[in-house]
């Protein structure tokens, strides 16, 4: 069974033009890790944190979510604050803004099990003692007792992780762990995310924009733009033979990890913003290959092609040395 | 070290702590000494402010009488150290109350969020349309002279300052990810939004509050004067200034500027404090 399941979510806020996320399906297996990737804006934010139960502010919500079984969507506090505290966990962007400026890094970390758990204090500084070490972070206790603005942004992140582990979640949610880090720190959460992943067994929803990045860490990818998945498939599948232009685009636009550095090719225009929507296929405007009168007249469906899944009008045509074209 | 010993163990150092300009400081001073005068008044002032000797009126500043006597013999300088407590605990209850329910208010409000923000946040428009000054009058009009009826009608009317002070910034840290990470940990609403958001925002409501001390004493003597507030002979700065009002016209002036003298100090005392308070957090958050 899945640890995490979407089952065509749908969130959208009046006086949108279109909905945040228009028909999410999307899973996740115990002990898989998993990439959703996209532009800022394309709601893969707000696919991760529904599935803990935090939703925009009015937004009209629509479909399924479960954590391990458990309906999030019209769920009561009680199930919502069960999956929050035992079954899933979340790892936000910014480790400076995630961690409250004020209190000690001992609280942060201890007060979900004191305060939630009702451990004792003891029993709960032993616990995070215990993961602060299993994150790398040095001398843990002389750390309990510093206040964020004391650590760096990759000791933060550390902490962050370890916080998320305390309650012994069986799915980790990551929005973006690694951004707001530089690169050789990012490496190292990258790597510390992943062992930690493999040792505990955990489902993983890893959030990023970075194509290379999700391929590099997870087993599955999902790729989203203006809020639907457009492409699906095994990380190997998906960077080797991109079939949605969407993905070619993504990857043609970043440079390679290996190999000779040619020629960037940048997604002309900009990613559709809530205010607008289309009638068809929501990247025909800054499609190479959208034609007109066929892909701007319905919204393509996501159909199994191969192993994975597409939701392109032209795929059968295009095929693969099309999309590679663009690379 | 904590401010408490800082303070016993070196009041000038204490002082010095406090930073700003040289306004800033002896505003502090000043707000310090009139403090100590409300809490010591018994033991301070040298005479019975409710004694009067008619055939001692408008006595000069003299040994015996520091600052005279008024119309009545009183002895003004005790007067105004009496005078005091009520001047300060009167705005003191008032700004209690008003950042209590103003925070309530605002962090509910804020919290909770769609209609119930702005129904509230259109009810406390409408208080905003009532001079403070006028609520007080109506209180005192239906429940009866004294301190009680204003001091609750201004609580009332000084609430929405605060409210919407504490819904603003509320609003503003509640979007911020370390509330969401609360929340994704388990904890229940109340908790955070009241042991981990409230104390983030709590200096800057409380600058705002001091402020607000010092507009609510000037309207709370301004209800005296007008004879509504405190009743004679409880000594009071507003009701000094009101049975004043005769002898200034007699041509004797002092036993009402004395009481109006120590309103403006506190007054702008209370400002040039909370105003300091406030810079000093936004430089801090900036």
């Amino acid at each position: 069974m899945p640890i995490l399941e979407y089952e065509a979510l749908e969130v959208a806020l009046p006086g949108m033009a279109r909905p945040i996320l228009d028909g999410v399906s999307l899973s996740v297996a115990e002990g898989e890790a998993v990439a959703l990737v996209g532009e800022s804006g394309s709601g893969k934010s707000v696919t991760a944190r529904a599935a803990l139960g935090l939703l925009p502010a009015g937004a009209r919500v629509g479909g399924q979510v479960r954590v391990g079984g458990a309906e999030l969507i019209g769920a009561d506090a009680d199930t919502v604050r069960a999956v929050r505290t035992g079954k899933a966990s979340m790892i936000f962007q910014d480790p400076r803004a995630g961690i409250n400026p004020v209190r000690r890094v001992g609280d942060f970390l201890t007060e979900q099990l004191r305060l939630v758990g009702g451990r004792s204090k003891a029993e709960a500084e032993a616990r995070v003692l215990e993961l602060l070490g299993a994150v790398g972070l040095p001398d843990p206790p002389r750390h309990l007792r510093q206040y964020p603005h004391q650590m760096s942004g990759g000791m933060l992140q550390r902490v962050m992780i370890a916080g998320a582990l305390t309650a012994d979640p069986r799915l980790l949610l990551c929005d973006e762990p690694t951004t707001a880090l530089d690169v050789t720190t990012q490496a190292e959460i990258m790597a510390i995310l992943r062992r930690l992943q493999r040792e505990k067994g955990l489902g993983l929803l890893l959030i990023t924009h970075d194509l290379d990045l999700a391929a590099a860490t997870c087993d599955r990818i999902y790729v989203m733009y203006a809020g639907r998945i457009v492409e699906t498939g095994t990380a190997a599948e998906l960077l080797a033979a991109p079939r949605h232009p969407y993905t070619a685009g993504l990857l043609g636009s970043s440079p390679p990890l290996h190999g000779e550095l040619t020629r960037l090719v940048p997604i002309p225009g900009s990613p559709m913003s809530l205010a607008q929507s289309a009638p068809g296929c929501a990247f025909f405007d800054r499609c190479h290959f959208a034609q007109p009168g066929r892909c701007d007249q319905a919204a393509p469906p996501l159909a199994p092609l191969g192993a994975g899944m597409v939701a392109c009008h032209r795929v059968d045509e295009l095929a693969n040395s099309a999309a590679q074209e663009i690379r | 070290m904590s401010i408490s010993t800082s303070l016993l163990g070196n009041p000038l150092g204490a002082l010095r702590r406090i930073g700003g300009g040289p306004l800033t400081r002896v505003s502090t001073l000043v707000l310090v000494l009139f403090v100590l005068a409300a809490l010591f008044a018994p033991w301070l002032s040298p005479q019975d402010p409710t004694f009067g000797e008619l055939g001692n009126n408008f006595v000069a500043p003299s040994p015996e009488h520091w600052l005279g006597t008024d119309g009545g013999g009183h002895d003004t300088f005790s007067a105004l150290i009496e005078g005091t407590r009520t001047s300060l605990v009167g705005p003191l209850a008032v700004v209690v109350f008003a950042t209590i329910g103003g925070i309530a208010v605002g962090l509910f409000t804020a919290w909770r969020g769609g209609w119930v923000d702005t129904v509230v946040g259109r009810v406390l428009d409408i208080l905003f349309a009532f001079p403070a000054l006028l609520l007080a009058i109506l209180a005192v009009a239906l429940f009866g002279k004294g301190l009680t009826a204003p001091v609750l009608a201004m609580a009332v009317a000084y609430l929405p300052y605060t409210a919407r002070l504490v819904r603003s910034l509320t609003a503003q840290e509640k979007v911020r990810p370390y509330i969401a990470a609360y929340q994704v940990q388990g904890h229940s609403a109340v908790f955070v939004a009241l042991r981990r958001l409230l104390p983030g925002i709590m200096p800057t409501v409380l600058a705002q509050s001091t402020v607000n001390f010092g507009y609510a004493l000037l309207d709370l003597a301004a209800l005296s004067f007008l004879g509504l507030g405190v009743q004679p002979p409880t000594p009071d700065w507003g009701a000094m200034i009101n049975q004043g009002q005769a002898a200034v016209l007699q041509g004797e002036p002092l036993s009402a500027i004395v009481p109006a003298v120590a309103v403006v100090l506190v007054v702008v005392a209370f400002n040039v404090v909370g105003e300091h308070l406030g810079d000093r957090l936004a430089g801090r958050e900036s």
